[in-house]
């Protein structure tokens, strides 16, 4: 067989020289991408958390973990985010299965007000709360409820942040138990009752079991939401003196600036633990013993019988007291000068709104800015996720694998995690250019592409599974090169999924306030920490205008998707049915 | 218009062999079917052929240029082939013209030649007043002929079709099968056709493939294969075909001719020339072959099991005296009256010795 090779060595010649495609092409900017995204920066926090000077030093690491300050920390924000694990997931559970079992009146309308706090940033719901309850409160003090002046707000505690987090959250296992339940088939509920069980037993014997990964699905998104959530964290447990991780990791950046950096690394590696570890305790008990069932059409009717009202009541209580309230609130303090007014005839004013959005540049600008980031986040993830989709569903490799993976850390890890890491890696001037883009727009924007990234690629690999696969074959035996094939196919193909994507991206980047607390500096500010720097500076009245404007945005944007909602991939957006 | 050549293909997916040192070579022009069970490799061929899947071992000719060999590969974009996909695999966001004339967008030519040349490749299929349509507004039998169109316009040298009827129902098969046949005609191109349908296999294909577990067993005309099938396995795979075991084989005095003892009779049956005597062989026979006899002499002892009515005839499922774990089945016409439990005497009128287990 040598000697055959020694004398054909014309075969050789036959061999292409390397040349790149458009597709390799593709997938380097895409490996580069990700890299600077997301690896490079996350690589870079766990290095200068483990090995500040660029050796290991483990003690260090201990030193800093071992101070009583932080493990009180440590234990405060398991607390609350365990504590509003339960609360989301009781409410949340049984939202679902009043939705999907029970005949409600209204049902609809209901569904959107229940998953309407997720779609409001965190901080302003947790300024409405305060809002609504404190002893001044113009609406509890028009029903005559208003608590005694001078006392303690009873928000300033870890059950205010507790109560808030599991409101904030009970929608997120809403949905995905849901989701469980309805994937349940009607008969097994049916040959149940045939068997003599009665409603409660069914729920809990049949119906729970069976959405038992869902539940669980539901608990772990909930208990990672609830440890990253700053918004809440920060406005009722810095003045309650309640530290929790992350807002020790933001007092830390406030007092000493980034010279305590490789401190706040450590911190953040800590949360990042806690997060993964409450990720795989959910993983772990959804795989045991897990049963898959699947059915399609319509989920079994539970009849309330004389129960109904007192269950409609309870349900529609509990939106009045956990959005209508509170937003209200918000709204009225929004009307007046000075925190504390009542609200009448004479008081009333626009004052506030005049202020945001004419007159103060700061907060004019801040607007503006996280237009602009959110804008760019959307298109630029658009692209990018569509060919990361394509390499994920069409062209899987352990390269796209690994791309994927690094996507969806960005995306599980507390948003102010992501911010550490990105402070720590963009901080030394990029090379080339020779200036750093700390402090930026710049790299709130690459924070945003880093933690947004999953987001937008969930609703296309959905799109992508429904798509035939020989659609682009086919396109490829007409003559048509890689981007040809994206540009007049694919891209057609999946434009709604694209656009669910850029929906629910604009929703988060618009909303989102932990990733960029730490990257705002005095030239760069998105809306999202407007609010609490506002409240922190006494300027409540000015902060719930901000807060309504917020939500007028979120209602505005929420009502023009359902609009072309038939347009859309079904499922892909939360608050539609 | 090219000859498609395989020279000893081979492919693995994650070690596991799916097809072994495969070759076959097709004519210019001609017409060709695979036919094999599900899982047999016939898809994996055809996407080796149009460039879709690597080869690990082999090479692939098309006319004189070699397109595929390990390491080096045409893509499909530059093969020049048509495929017509078993769902047809239209573009829904594009209209029917569209979907005709893309190729030859992405080919350069001017809008007023591709709509010319569209509508032109259209009206072959009688297709050309739905142009403007949308592909999610025709039926299944208008789609497929769409998909003809579109692999006919951009003209390829090779057009390969992987059960381009399998989602129609029965009589628009039959409208079709006479809708390609005439396209080949027409057009001259090299096809390959894959199907699991016998009968619509040996209605267009000038030859047919069988394919078993990754490897070519049989590639010959249709009459052939039917008649004198290469191994048991094609025996039993064409036309619900029987093997039947005979003792006894010696020369007859007609050429390709041979007499046999088929269940203690002594039968005429046809076989390879130069067929040498032996003990033991295997006979390959159709349920049409086998015929009821008037009187007992005449054939092998058989006891009836059930009748099956089938319109035209019916259809007899009977065992031999002599081996009665063998079920077997004749047509036989209705006037005959045959009871289940019936003795009977069965001849067979025409059957091929199997070369290999000769
Ligand atoms: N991408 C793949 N990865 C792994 N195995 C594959 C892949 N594609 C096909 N196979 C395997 O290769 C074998 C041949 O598949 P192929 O699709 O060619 O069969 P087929 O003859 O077309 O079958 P059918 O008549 O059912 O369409 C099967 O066993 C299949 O499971
Ligand atoms: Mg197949």
């Amino acid at each position: 067989m040598a000697d055959l090779a020694a004398v054909m060595p014309g075969e050789r010649r036959q061999l292409p020289a390397l040349r790149m495609g458009a597709e390799t092409l593709v997938l380097i900017l895409l490996a580069v991408f990700v890299t600077a995204m997301s690896i490079a920066p996350l690589t870079r926090l766990v290095l200068a958390a483990l090995a500040p000077e660029g050796v290991p030093d483990l003690s260090h690491a201990w030193d800093v973990l071992a101070r009583p300050k932080v493990f009180r920390a440590a234990l405060n924000s398991l607390h609350v985010a365990l504590l509003s694990t339960v609360f989301a997931v009781a409410v949340g559970g049984f939202a679902a299965i009043l939705t999907v079992h029970c005949s409600m009146r209204l049902k609809a309308i209901w569904v959107f007000g229940f998953v309407l706090p997720l779609m409001i940033p965190p901080q302003v719901t947790a300024l409405a709360w305060v809002q609504a309850f404190s002893p001044t409160s113009p609406v509890l003090g028009l029903l005559g409820l208003a608590l005694t002046p001078g006392s303690r707000h009873p928000l300033f505690s870890s059950w205010g942040i507790v109560l808030l987090l599991g409101v904030y959250n009970a929608p997120l296992v809403f949905l995905t138990v849901r989701a469980a339940l309805h994937r349940v088939p009607a008969d097994l509920s049916e040959a149940a009752r045939a068997a003599g069980a009665g409603r409660m037993r069914v729920i809990c014997t049949i119906l729970l079991p069976l959405a038992r990964s869902g539940i669980l699905a539901g608990a772990a998104i909930a208990f990672v939401s609830a440890i990253g959530n700053f918004g809440i964290q920060a406005m009722l447990g810095i003045p309650a003196r309640f530290p929790t991780l992350i807002t020790l990791v933001y007092q830390t950046l406030n007092s000493y600036g980034p010279a305590a950096l490789s401190d706040m690394a450590l911190l953040s590696l800590l949360l990042s633990l806690i997060t993964v570890c409450g990720i795989a305790v959910a993983n772990w008990l959804g795989r045991r013993g897990d049963l898959r069932v699947e059915g399609l059409g319509r989920p079994a009717e539970i009849d309330l019988g004389g129960a109904r009202r007192w269950v409609e009541a309870g349900a529609w209580l509990y939106l009045i007291t956990t959005l209508l309230l509170p937003l209200s609130a918000l709204f009225a303090t929004s009307l007046v000068k000075g925190f504390g007014q009542e609200l009448t005839w004479a008081t009333v004013t626009l004052e506030n709104y005049a202020s945001a959005l004419i007159r103060q540049a700061s907060i004019r600008d801040a607007f503006a800015t996280s237009f602009v980031l959110t804008i760019a986040a959307v298109l630029i993830l658009g692209v990018v996720s569509l060919f990361l989709a394509y390499f994920l569903s069409w062209r899987r490799g352990p390269v796209v694998r690994a791309l994927q993976m690094a996507a969806e850390l960005s995306y599980v890890l507390p948003g102010i995690v992501l911010g550490v890491a990105m402070i720590l890696f963009f901080l030394k001037p990029l090379p080339l250019v020779g200036v750093s883009i700390y402090g930026t727009v710049w790299i709130i924007l690459a924070a945003y592409l880093s933690n947004f990234l999953a987001l937008a690629l969930r609703p296309l690999l959905g799109g992508f599974a429904q798509v035939d696969r020989a659609l682009e074959d086919a396109a490829r035996v007409a003559g048509a090169g890689f981007l040809q094939r994206m540009r007049d196919i694919v891209m057609p193909l999946l434009a709604p999924a694209m656009v669910a994507g850029g929906i629910i991206v604009f929703m988060s980047a618009l909303n989102e306030i932990q990733v960029s607390i730490l990257l705002v500096s005095s030239s760069a500010r998105t809306i999202g920490p407007m609010i609490v720097f506002l409240e922190e500076g006494g300027s409540s009245t000015l902060a719930a205008a901000v807060g309504c404007l917020m939500v007028l945005i979120v209602l505005l944007l929420m009502s023009v998707t359902s609009l072309f909602s038939s347009r859309l991939p079904k499922g892909a957006l939360p608050w539609l049915d | 218009m090219a000859s498609i050549s395989l020279e000893s293909v081979s492919k693995a997916y994650a070690r596991k062999r799916v097809l072994a040192e495969v070759s076959l070579d097709v004519a210019e022009g001609e017409f060709v079917a695979i036919l094999g069970p599900s899982g047999c490799g016939k898809t994996t061929m055809l996407r080796l052929i149009a460039g879709f899947e690597q080869l690990d071992a082999g090479a692939i000719r098309f006319g004189r240029e070699q397109v595929a060999s390990p390491g080096r590969s045409v893509p499909p974009e530059k093969r020049n082939v048509g495929i017509v996909f078993q769902n047809y695999a239209l573009w829904p966001h594009m209209s029917v013209a569209d979907n005709v004339g893309y190729a030859l967008k992405v080919a350069g030519v001017s809008p007023g030649e591709r709509r010319r040349r569209s509508v032109e490749a259209l009206a072959t299929v009688d297709m050309d007043m739905l142009a403007d349509r949308s592909p999610a507004d025709l039926s299944g039998g208008q789609r497929q002929r769409v998909a003809l169109a579109r692999c006919l316009a951009a003209r390829p040298s090779v057009m390969l079709l992987d059960e381009p009827l399998a989602n129609l129902d029965v009589h628009l098969r039959a409208a079709m099968e006479r809708e390609f046949s005439a396209f080949h005609r027409r057009t001259g191109a090299t096809m390959i056709y894959i199907t699991h349908d016998q009968s619509e296999a040996m209605a267009l294909a000038d030859r047919i493939a069988v394919m078993d577990a990754g490897r070519i067993v049989q590639f010959a005309r249709p009459r052939d294969l039917y008649r004198e099938p290469g191994s048991e396995m094609v025996a039993r795979f064409i036309g619900n075909g029987l093997v039947l075991p005979v003792s006894d084989l010696r020369a007859d005095a007609r050429p390709g001719h041979v007499e046999v003892d088929v269940f203690g009779r002594r039968h005429a049956v046809r076989a390879r020339r130069g067929q040498a005597p032996a003990a033991a062989a295997r006979l390959s026979v159709h349920p049409d072959d086998l015929v009821l006899a008037s009187d007992e002499a005449g054939g092998f002892d058989a006891e009836v099991e059930r009748i099956t009515y089938r319109g035209s005839h019916i259809e007899v499922h009977f065992r031999p005296r002599r081996a009665p774990d063998l079920s077997l089945s004749l047509h036989a016409p209705h006037d005959r009256a045959i009871e289940p439990g019936a003795r009977i005497s069965v001849r067979v009128g025409d059957g091929w010795v199997l070369p290999d287990a000769a």
